[in-house]
């Protein structure tokens, strides 16, 4: 089971790398998101895994229970990055209205551009 | 802390306040501006005049505010005799400055501007001067170069001073960059900031190996401001500042600030050969070099600029020797040096506003013609050269004693020659500044005509010359703050004895040498001055403008490769770099061997877990076809909801699916707006390296996972599972920590959720009031894109369809009351606020996509940032109702209720927390996806009034019409 978790989190960290480092926004806000459920299950597996031992106290005895704390962490940073994304997505969106195009890297003569202007 | 102290923090504060009353009263009219400005000086002098008389009996004044006492951090200021010197010569100064601006500065100059600066300066140089923690005293350091930049830029239009003010801001800053690293290092080896603990650790600072490094940064930072060679160039170009800042900065306080500091260090840092052989013979080549300058300079400025630096060197020279003596000597004439000086600096800004030049070769014979203040001058520019019965002698006489049996690398002649070579030339510019300026025949060709200026501008120069001549007759009244500063400098207890003869010592010859022979030079002026003109000399600003090109360009090479404006860039360095620093990380320590076992992998896991590595890679292949990679993102989504449910993660297999949702609807409104495709840009090679990039980061963050999951470590998490129950009184563990034992947290976290809101809604309120919203509905190529992208969503013509319309509306309490049940039962089940906020959301989202925007909206009552508003605060009064109750912020409190027929229900605080976090996330998710949707509304799609395209009710009704 380990080793499935940790072979998913590579391949999600993987696949989040390669598309955050291609030149369009949506790619970009995809790589994202894949970074964020490789972060969260890392945050998630940190607790070490359980099977059947949710952290729901028993009323009926001894139980054992998995470990709570990063679960509660990794909780707000699933809504938090849904939080985020909305952002991101919004100031692409933007960006892309304004330059009529969605790349995501300045052109050496935008750049330029720029340079003159101030 | 007494009030001593107390007297203490406020003369290091008032001149920082009185630096907005400038601001406010320079609508009063100048004069009233002038004459509040004087009062926190006055107050700071008055206060430091009350704490004198314990100073110059020997006692430290102390005071300290602990800020962080882990780092040694605190604001602690000392009061002792050197302390005492200089922040009566920057108060006292600062006073006559003051009175001494407001003639000098024209109508057109912003007054109140001036004053601000100049008060902001002087509480930076105060702060210098009175600071106990070398950590505050660098941070006043900075200060004084910051508003000293300012005050050297006052006049803005003058290109002199805005380079003059670059030119010290950078040489000045560099030197303080340079001094953070030594003071580090000297608060490191002593084991405190505090100057009072360092001074005690002389022995183990010389003692230490850091001793050297340590000794030449700071001396950088000491010499840089006090412009010593090879540093002296930028004090000359900070002349392009008003006659008063040079008053001021230049002769009194700011250049001093270097001179300070090594008084400050002197027991600490001094004795040393290598301290002798750096600082003293700096300090003597500055002194000659600096004398030979001023004396070929025909701007009156620069030849008191370059006199300064000169004895700056000699200041420098004395406290290099390092013996007790020299240290009296040069505390009396930093003393000396500031009342002559400053008239000086002062009568040339006289002669500067009344002639309408300063340039000796069209001066000349302004004695009859300004009769006051060439008495100023004069006495002023005797002291400089050293003429007895002026204080300027006396002290130089000790400086020349000291010199006349220092012996320099084996040399017993080299220091004595040397400084009186200096003491020469230093006569003779003293001379030419008399000579040239007002001696001579009367001209008839002055720019302006002049004559003596008003009581207000000579008033200040006068009661300096006046102090010149009483410590020049009467030395033993300058005994008392002299001693007490040189005790404080020594850390001895010394009793020196000023006086005026001293007998037929060598420093007498010496000095009737100088007198003699300076003014021979003068005689000699003109063949000299050819000569000096014909002899090649490197031009400083031209080497330091090469210089500062040279490291500008280099920064720049540097900047581009690294940091050219491409994000996709950064984003692959911090990449790299992460892994490197993982990978030196991992190799640096041994991996402890594994504690746990692996778990078994069901079948059905494992097609999870293959779903999800082919959706994964599908992903990454398809990445070109938006639409495609968003349905496959869900799979992913689902099949980590579903590992965490298997995992005994049921709140979060619940937040995810729900969070799943709503931002595949996100994605999907976005790529409504944006190109359906991604085209082909990258070449392949390209691609090849974000690969290569893309695995080794994953197979990194895998191997970490694998190797982490395998070990046990220690964690708090029992301590939540132990006092879930008793302490936050609910069962669901995961819950109970987010809204009990780390409510703070989650409070944090509703409002950055909030605030990510409204920054969505104000980026699109924005968008739509701009431009944007005109390319938005129509004309050129934007509305082309647009209208194509919508084209291809139109596919069906029926946008409302009867059936979603009916099943979304039947659908609606349904989904309210599942939402109410998720968050009843949060706090001892899994759910809670977060989860059932978005299930509500994903409710009402349903109806916008059905019935169509304008529909909902119209039915909508309450706005969304009212939810986040309100979410927040029943928050925020839930945790601070705690208070009432005399516990912490956010302690919650519960009860039991039993209410029949329905079973014993429990009811806590927690869940009012929990109402403020359903609000937050529930308005926040809507202001987003509602925000996005109003876009599409300016983008010219049609607003439907109807929820349905076609009603069947509408029939029913027309038909019973008929019939």
């Amino acid at each position: 089971m380990e080793a499935i978790l940790a072979s998913a989190i590579g391949v999600l960290t993987a696949a989040g790398v390669y598309l955050l480092l291609r030149l369009r926004t949506f790619p970009v806000i995809l790589g994202l998101a894949f970074l964020s459920y490789a972060v969260n299950v890392f945050i998630f597996a940190s607790g070490r895994l359980a099977i059947d031992q949710s952290p729901i106290l028993s009323r009926y005895g001894e139980a054992s229970y998995t470990d709570p704390l990063p679960q509660a962490l990794v909780l707000t940073a699933i809504v938090i990055s849904f939080g985020m994304t909305a952002v991101l997505v919004m100031i692409g969106l933007a960006a892309y209205f304004e330059a009529e195009s969605d790349r995501v890297d300045i052109d050496a003569t935008d750049d330029r551009a720029d340079g003159e202007g101030k | 802390m007494n009030d001593q102290g107390h007297f203490l923090f406020l003369i290091s504060l008032l001149p920082f306040l009185g630096a907005v009353i400038p601001g406010i009263m320079i609508r009063a009219g100048r004069n009233a501006c002038a004459s509040f400005t004087a009062v926190p000086t006055v107050l700071a002098l008055i206060l430091l005049m009350i704490l004198a008389p314990d100073v110059l009996r020997g006692e430290v004044i102390t005071a300290e505010v602990m800020w962080l006492p882990q780092l040694g951090l605190s604001v602690s200021f000392f009061l002792d005799g050197l302390g005492l010197m200089f922040a009566a010569m920057i108060l006292g100064v600062g006073l006559l400055i003051t009175l001494y601006a407001r003639f000098y500065l024209s109508g057109d100059d912003p007054m109140g501007q001036f004053y601000t600066y100049l008060l902001m300066f002087q509480g930076a140089m105060l702060g210098i001067v009175i600071s106990d923690n070398i950590l505050l005293l660098l941070i006043f350091w900075e200060l004084t170069s910051l508003s000293s930049f300012l005050l050297i830029g006052y006049w803005k239009h003058l290109p002199e001073g805005r380079q003059g003010a670059r030119m010290a801001l950078a040489v000045t800053g560099a030197g303080g960059l340079a001094m953070i690293g030594g003071m580090l290092i000297l608060g490191h080896v002593a084991g405190s900031y505090k100057l009072t603990d360092i001074l005690q650790a002389g022995e183990a600072i010389r003692a230490s190996e850091w001793y050297l490094p340590a000794l030449i940064l700071i001396l950088l930072g000491a010499f840089t401001k006090s412009a010593q060679f090879p540093f002296h160039f930028w004090l000359p170009h900070a002349m392009a500042a008003p006659t008063p800042v040079s008053a001021y900065l230049h002769s009194a306080t700011m250049v001093k600030a270097g001179v300070f500091l090594m008084a400050r260090m002197w027991p600490v840092l001094a004795g040393t050969d290598a301290w002798f052989y750096i600082v003293a013979t700096t300090g003597l080549v500055t002194m000659v070099l600096g004398a030979l300058i001023a004396l070929f300079k025909d701007d009156l400025k620069a030849l008191l600029a370059f006199s300064t630096v000169s004895h700056l060197g000699l200041l420098t020279m004395l406290l290099g020797f390092g013996t007790e003596a020299a240290a009296v000597a040069a505390v009396f004439h930093i003393l000396n040096h500031l009342t002559f000086k400053a008239a000086l600096f002062m009568t040339v800004g006289i002669v500067d506003h009344e002639t309408h030049t300063r340039d000796i070769s069209r001066l000349g014979g302004l004695r009859h013609l300004m009769p006051i203040t060439f008495a100023i001058g004069t006495i002023a520019a005797l002291s400089m050269a050293g003429i007895p019965l002026l204080n300027g002698f006396l002290s130089k006489e000790m400086m020349l004693e000291e010199a006349s049996h220092t012996y320099w690398a084996g040399s017993t002649w080299a220091v004595p020659v040397l400084a009186t070579l200096g003491a020469l030339l230093s006569v003779a510019y003293s001379f030419r500044f008399i000579g040239h300026v007002f001696l001579g025949p009367v001209r008839d060709d002055y720019p302006h005509k002049p004559h003596d200026p008003p009581m207000g501008l000579w008033a200040a120069p006068a009661l300096l010359t006046v102090l010149v001549v009483v410590i020049g007759v009467a030395p033993f009244l300058a005994e008392g703050i002299v001693t007490a500063a040189a005790n404080a400098v020594t850390g001895a207890d010394l009793h020196p004895h000023l006086k005026i003869w001293h007998g037929a010592t060598p420093a007498l010859w010496m000095s009737i040498i100088a007198v003699l022979g300076g003014g021979a030079l003068l005689g000699l002026h003109k063949p000299f001055l050819s000569a000096w003109e014909a002899a090649p000399r490197p031009e400083a600003k031209a080497i330091f403008d090469r210089l500062l090109a040279a490291i500008i360009a280099l920064s720049r090479g540097i900047t581009e490769i690294a940091h050219n404006g491409a994000i996709s860039r950064y984003l692959a360095v911090f990449v790299v770099t992460s892994v490197a620093l993982g990978w030196i990380a991992y190799s640096g320590s041994a991996l402890s061997a594994p504690t746990r076992g692996l778990l078994p992998v069901p079948a059905v896991i494992g097609i999870g877990w293959l779903m999800l590595i082919v959706a994964s890679v599908a992903v990454v292949i398809l990445h070109r076809d938006r639409f495609t990679s968003l349905v496959l993102i869900g799979i992913i989504g689902l099949t980590i909801s579903a590992g965490f449910a298997y995992l005994s993660a049921p709140d979060l297999a619940l937040t995810q699916i729900s969070v799943e949702t709503v931002t595949i609807m996100l994605l999907l409104l976005a790529l409504h707006f944006l190109p359906k495709t991604t085209p082909v840009e990258s070449s392949v090679l390209r691609r090849v390296r974000d690969g290569v990039i893309a695995v080794v980061a994953g197979g990194g963050v895998g191997a970490l996972a694998y190797a982490f999951m395998l070990r046990d470590i220690s964690t708090i998490s029992q301590f939540h599972l132990d006092n879930s129950y008793e302490g936050g009184g609910g069962t669901n563990v995961v819950n109970v920590i987010l809204v009990d034992f780390r409510g703070y947290d989650t409070y944090g976290e509703i409002i950055v959720l909030g605030i990510a809101g409204m920054v969505i809604y104000a980026l699109v309120q924005t968008l739509l009031a701009g431009p944007v919203a005109r390319k938005l509905r129509g004309g050129g190529a934007m509305s082309e894109v647009l209208r194509e992208g919508l084209a291809v969503t139109h596919l069906s013509r029926d946008r409302h369809p009867l059936m979603m319309v009916v099943v979304t509306r039947v659908l609606m309490p349904i989904a309210i009351v599942v939402g109410a049940y998720i968050f009843l039962r949060g706090h001892n089940e899994p759910g809670g606020g977060f989860v059932a906020g978005l299930v509500v959301a994903i409710a009402l989202l349903m109806q916008y996509m059905a019935s169509g925007f304008a529909w909902t909206q119209a039915r909508k009552r309450i706005e969304y940032h009212t939810l986040i508003g309100f979410g927040v605060i029943i928050a925020g009064l839930t945790g601070a109702g705690a208070w009432l109750s005399g516990t912490p912020f956010l302690t919650s409190a519960y009860t039991y209720v039993h209410l029949p027929p329905i079973e014993e229900f429990e009811l806590a605080t927690a869940m009012l927390f929990d109402l403020g976090v359903f609000l937050t996330v529930l308005g926040a998710v809507m202001l987003m996806l509602y925000s996005l949707s109003r876009i599409a509304r300016h983008a010219g799609e049609t607003v439907n009034v109807e929820a349905m395209d076609y009603d069947p009710a509408d029939r029913v009704t027309e038909r019973g019409a008929e019939t």
